[in-house]
């Protein structure tokens, strides 16, 4: 069965939950399905209004692509500019199956190694696509003047990365993140100049507006002057990042939310396998109660760095007093295969069950070692600095610590989410019109995603797929002619109002901070890297009493007339404290391990994650049924004709 | 023209109108201290030379006119760039801390040119007025040596040292920004720009105060 | 240890600011200059005043959305460090520490430190990229680029379009954040074909932002947490000068 139809009985009419994958071979769907679509005539485009919310990496080449097409863009973002959008920070790389190391890399072996690296739990069709799309990704960056590294020949550089044995990933030093997003956001300042592009900065989207249950508009509030206003549009795109901060302490930017998917979530967009977070394994551990963020070592460390533990428990001597024969390098033992380059869930768990034996190290015993003395005795320190140098940079600055003279401790911190908003194979919603990119859906990465493929996603998303299909869903719908004077917007307005003044109302004791640091807390405690039914339901408990307790106790100060950072955080987090909640029962829900979703009943002797294919081979898709309501489970089930499903391995 | 008056009214225009205009006053003064050496060569020998210039009247009209005409257009950018930097900079900071991130030099332009503007324009009004306009047929270097407008005047000969100093001073940064105004101040120039540069903010100030000081005070004493 | 701080609180754009003395106890120095200033701020909360807004996200010195003046050095006293990147590790048990917004006047203050740096998104729109449409692209090995120039590229890319180099300049002189794309651009083929019309685009866009005129003064490399060089500045001008008078 291609192309899995579930029918759902909701509310008096019956609603399609179809992930509209293409007929035919996996590897024509794509193609097929580009020349079946419809297209919008091109003189057309211009009298369709297209909404993007978000303008990092997937948002900024979607309304930059979308606006050169002709289509008329009006982009959003709560940055003051696009440029600052958080995958500014992706440091390591990005792959594509260019295979110019010319060591057997094709467009199916990383679909092949996507697939395998998620755990199987992701789409067939939906993986080929991105590997096919992949290529042309890095064809654009380089035409935009993207200074990726090279060689002396003046050809492109590859590193190898976690769960791959090819050499796929393109990278500008440390900093890959930062150059593809300058890049999109250069297209995108094009399009702005041009006016095909009305860019919003400094501004939030805080809820979702349906007429005739399509998307068709948006209410933001300016951070700066608090005006809320409305926005009407033909199709709206979400593309607004991740929600790891629900943990408070992530690598995640600050400002990083979950509020925009979340409201779509709860007008009928479907949220699926809210569980899957990865945790990444090389961060900097943490130092202080006073910790306001972590801070990710790039996965392209583990290229050169050997990770190790004292072989004695609770060995407290320098790692420099710790003979050779002392040191259990556990990765290259456990996995002679892959190594260090082990993908990240397994290096993450690894380096907890160290730790919780009693071979963590520094103060706090939650650290290993990640060691460059052999690749810095090998290739010297200025081999090290020109691949790696702000890394370690980096590194000094927080720690005050050289990484060049001893090893540096690293310890695995929340850093991805793999879950979002549920998605059909066009970047469609559950909700007609609503289209979500980049970590905000749940697409392509299944239940772990391999490191250099987020930006690989989000750019394939934005420059190449919704282009494509949004043009498909304007041409194949007739949308009646709307504007914000429709009662709808007026509603959503008039919600919005009652809920802020609801929140200055509380007058309470605690402030945002208290009650995100509590809710990070319980969530890395229970819904963290290693889960157990006691725990999730232990959770499931104390999400919901923080909840009401936040919304008894809260302090919010000023006005909302104002830029107003506190009450910016608070709507946020009152998002965070529902969808934690979520996240506690989808993973309550899947009694399995697989990728980041670690259940400690079930794994093998060896502690590797045990999968459930008979019982699990599905996305959970999550229905909102209402404040303080059990949501309804969805199941869209996946369907592996050409990967067969077997126990990861990477011994 | 239209290109050339937005090229000199942008901001790199008129630092190039700076530069430019800021180096051929450098030759200027260059050519005026080898003058001034003759000094040296005793009245005789300074007498034929301004006696010689003089010959060339028409030609050292034209000059002096060109040589006016950089000054000012060097003046007239430099007070439109500051005048634009003050309104682009429209506050400062509580604690001052431009002597850890900047040179003396490169924060004192302004100050440094408007005394040597005011040098120059006492210089022209009386040793340049003195020689060009009323003079009869006294000797030329008893005006500069004399006790009216000359080194023999003290108070005369250490603003001239003063200027002199202040000059090098707009010198040390303003000849090697010049280079770096054209674009030229990469990594293979930097060397040769830094020695010419010495040449301009030491060797030829110095040489200025060496002969104010020599026959204002140091000739007198011995 | 204990902090004393001095900062400038300024309500909103027309409010008329001034400084305000705060104190932070129990500073620890492994903090960073941001954690102590979110621990001040949920203590202002807490006693019902209005805690003081500064930019900031990433927290690790990349997305260029923090900027402070403290003790008039912009992004604090280390060199090539953003804000955030400051541990109180830098600083000394009852240092006093005056906080400041970024001054200059295309940098219109907002509320308390938070600037509108909007100015830097209009120049980019001016010129700062390759005027190519998604599509279409020849492969991306098909140009070979020598390394030095690649590197090069890179190395002014970097910039993150913090603005330091404006704040601190006392001529508040974008050159430093021009001259970077600009010399990015002009290191690379991709960047060569509108070369001409980009230069002039942008600091024409750079002038009517109303940004001051450089005299090389240098404090904005010195300033620049992302080490960006003096020499950017002058290829721009060698390129401006090559486009407008060859
Ligand atoms: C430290 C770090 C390193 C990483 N390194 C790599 C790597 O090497 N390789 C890799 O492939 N991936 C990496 N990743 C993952 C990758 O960077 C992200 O998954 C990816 O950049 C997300 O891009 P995005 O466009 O989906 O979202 P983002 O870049 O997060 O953009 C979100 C946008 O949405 C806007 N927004 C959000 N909510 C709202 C709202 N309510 N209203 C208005 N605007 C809103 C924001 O302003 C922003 O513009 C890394 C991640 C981290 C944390
Ligand atoms: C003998 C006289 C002078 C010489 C040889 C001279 C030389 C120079 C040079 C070489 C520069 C550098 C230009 C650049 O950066 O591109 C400069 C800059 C400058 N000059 Fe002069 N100058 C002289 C007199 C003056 C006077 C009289 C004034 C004042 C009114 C003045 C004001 C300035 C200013 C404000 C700058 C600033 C530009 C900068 O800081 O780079 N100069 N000068
Ligand atoms: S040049 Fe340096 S100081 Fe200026 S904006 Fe860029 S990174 Fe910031
Ligand atoms: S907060 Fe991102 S650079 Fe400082």
């Amino acid at each position: 069965m291609d192309c899995p139809v579930v029918w759902l009985y909701c509310g008096g009419y019956i609603m399609a939950f179809n992930s509209n994958i293409p007929e035919g071979p996996l590897k024509d769907k794509w193609t097929d399905h580009l020349f079946n679509m419809k297209l919008v005539n091109p003189s057309n485009k211009r009298k369709y209004k297209i909404i993007v919310v978000g303008t990092g990496l997937a948002g900024g080449s979607a309304a930059a692509t979308l606006a050169e097409l002709g289509y008329n863009v009006e982009a959003f973002s709560y940055h003051e500019s696009p440029r600052r959008a958080h995958s500014i920070a992706a440091q390591g790389g990005i792959n594509a199956a260019k295979n110019y190391p010319n060591d057997g890399d094709s467009i199916y072996r990383l679909f092949y190694d996507t697939i395998k690296g998620g755990d199987y739990r992701a789409r067939e069709a939906n993986v080929h696509r991105l590997a096919e799309i992949s290529n042309n990704i890095i064809d654009q960056c380089v035409a935009q003047g993207v200074p990726f590294a090279r060689e002396y020949g003046g050809l492109l550089d590859n590193r190898s990365f976690g769960g791959a044995q090819v050499s796929r990933t393109f990278y500008a030093r440390g900093q890959t993140g930062q150059q593809l997003l300058l890049g999109a956001y250069s297209a995108l300042t094009r399009q702005m100049k041009t006016g095909n592009v009305k860019f919003h900065p400094r501004h939030e989207m805080l809820d979702l507006v349906m007429v005739d249950d399509k998307a068709r508009g948006i209410i933001t509030r300016n951070l700066e002057t608090g005006e809320i206003k409305s926005h009407a549009a033909d199709a709206v795109i979400l593309a607004t990042g991740g929600y790891g901060n629900v943990f408070y302490l992530s690598t995640n930017a600050m400002a990083s939310n979950a509020t925009a998917a979340w409201r779509a979530h709860r007008k009928g967009a479907y949220f699926a396998n809210p569980c899957f977070t990865q945790i990444h394994p090389t961060c900097i551990p943490v130092s202080s109660e006073h910790q306001s963020k972590l801070t990710l070592m790039s996965e392209s460390l583990r290229n050169d760095g050997r990770v190790w533990v004292p072989k004695e428990k609770g060995d407290k001597r320098k790692a420099s007093e710790i003979p050779e024969n002392e040191r259990d390098y556990y990765l290259e033992r456990m996995y002679p295969s892959f190594g260090n380059l082990v993908p990240r869930d397994v290096a993450s768990r690894r380096a907890k069950n160290m730790c919780d034996a009693g071979h963590g190290v520094g103060e706090t015993g939650l650290a290993v070692y990640l060691d460059f003395s052999d690749v810095i005795s090998r290739n010297g320190q200025e081999w090290v600095a020109e691949k790696y140098g702000n890394l370690f940079d980096m590194y000094k600055q927080i720690t005050g610590e050289n990484p060049y003279e001893g090893p540096m401790m690293i310890y695995p911190a929340v850093h991805y989410t793999m879950g979002g908003l549920w998605v059909d194979y066009n970047l469609m919603s559950s909700i007609e019109g609503l289209h979500v990119l980049g970590e905000a859906n749940f697409s392509d990465h299944g239940a772990n995603r391999l490191g250099a493929s987020a930006l690989m996603q989000g750019l394939a998303d934005g420059y190449f797929v919704i282009p494509y299909t949004i043009g498909n869903y304007l041409a194949s719908n007739k949308l009646v002619d709307i504007d914000t004077n429709h009662p709808a917007f007026k509603d959503a307005e008039d919600k919005l109002k009652e809920s802020n003044d609801k929140l200055f109302a509380i007058k309470g004791s605690r402030t945002v901070d208290d009650f995100h640091k509590e809710l990070g807390k319980i969530m890395w405690e229970y819904v963290g890297m290693a889960r157990n039914k006691e725990g999730l339901e232990k959770a499931l408990v104390e999400i919901p009493k923080l909840r009401k307790e936040f919304w008894k106790d809260v302090k919010i100060p000023g006005s909302e007339t104002e830029l107003n950072p506190e009450l910016e955080k608070a709507g946020r987090l009152a998002d965070f404290l529902e969808l934690g909640e979520l996240m506690a029962r989808d993973a309550l829900n899947r009694e399995e391990s697989c990728g980041g979703h670690f259940r400690q009943e079930f794994q093998t002797e060896e502690n590797e994650a045990k999968r459930n294919d008979a019982d699990f081979t599905f996305a959970a898709a999550w229905e909102y049924k209402g404040e303080n309501q059990t949501p309804e489970l969805h199941k869209e089930d996946l369907n592996f004709e050409h990967v067969k499903l077997t126990t990861r391995s990477y011994k | 023209m239209n290109w050339l008056t937005t090229f000199m009214n942008s901001s790199i225009g008129k630092k190039f109108t700076m530069g430019t205009s800021g180096l051929l006053l450098c030759l200027f003064i260059a050519q005026h201290l080898v003058g001034n050496m003759m000094l040296f060569g005793g009245e005789a020998l300074f007498n034929s030379y301004v006696a010689t210039l003089s010959a060339f009247k028409p030609l050292v009209r034209i000059i002096e006119v060109i040589i006016s005409i950089i000054f000012l257009s060097h003046i007239i950018s430099g007070i439109r760039l500051t005048l634009d930097n003050k309104r682009a900079n429209s506050s400062s900071y509580n604690v001052n801390t431009g002597s850890e991130t900047s040179s003396f030099s490169s924060r004192t332009m302004a100050i440094t040119g408007s005394v040597v503007f005011i040098f120059v324009i006492m210089h022209l009004s009386t040793i340049w007025y003195r020689f060009q306009l009323v003079h009869g047929s006294g000797s030329y270097y008893d005006i500069i040596l004399g006790d009216a407008v000359g080194f023999g005047n003290p108070i005369y000969a250490a603003f001239y040292v003063v200027a002199m100093i202040l000059m090098g001073v707009h010198l040390k940064h303003g000849f090697q920004s010049a280079f770096q105004t054209f674009g030229v101040s990469d990594s293979r120039y930097k060397g040769l720009i830094e020695k010419m540069s010495m040449i301009f903010w030491l060797v030829i100030p110095a040489g200025f105060t060496w002969i104010a000081l020599w026959f204002g005070f140091i000739a007198e004493a011995i | 240890m204990q902090i004393n701080l001095k900062v400038w609180r300024q309500e909103n754009r027309q409010a008329i600011g001034g400084y305000k003395n705060y104190s932070v106890s129990d500073v620890s120095e492994h903090m960073s200059f941001f954690e102590m200033l979110d621990k001040l701020n949920n203590e202002l909360v807490r006693k019902g005043e209005d805690p003081i807004a500064f930019d900031h996200d990433c927290r690790e010195g990349i997305c260029g959305s923090c900027g402070v003046t403290i003790n008039g050095r912009a992004h604090g006293p280390l060199r090539g460090v953003t804000s955030c990147q400051l541990h109180m590790r830098s600083f000394k048990d009852g240092d006093t520490l005056v906080v400041e917004p970024w001054r200059a006047a295309s940098f219109p203050v907002i509320k308390d430190l938070v600037v509108d740096r909007k100015s830097f998104d209009r120049i980019m729109e001016s010129g700062g990229y390759v005027s190519i449409n998604t599509g279409g692209t020849p492969d991306a090995n098909a140009i070979p680029i020598p390394k030095i120039d690649a590197d090069a590229a890179f190395d002014s890319a970097t910039c993150i379009g913090c603005g330091a180099c404006v704040a601190i300049c006392k001529n508040s002189a974008a050159m430093l954040f021009v001259g970077a794309k600009v010399t990015q651009f002009t290191k690379l083929p991709q960047g060569k074909v509108e070369r001409r019309e980009r230069v002039k685009n942008m600091v024409a866009q750079m002038d009517a932002e109303g940004f001051g005129s450089c005299t090389n003064t240098g404090a904005c490399e010195a300033e620049c947490p992302k080490e960006i060089s003096l020499t950017n500045i002058a290829t721009l001008n060698k390129e401006y000068l090559k486009a407008s008078l060859c």
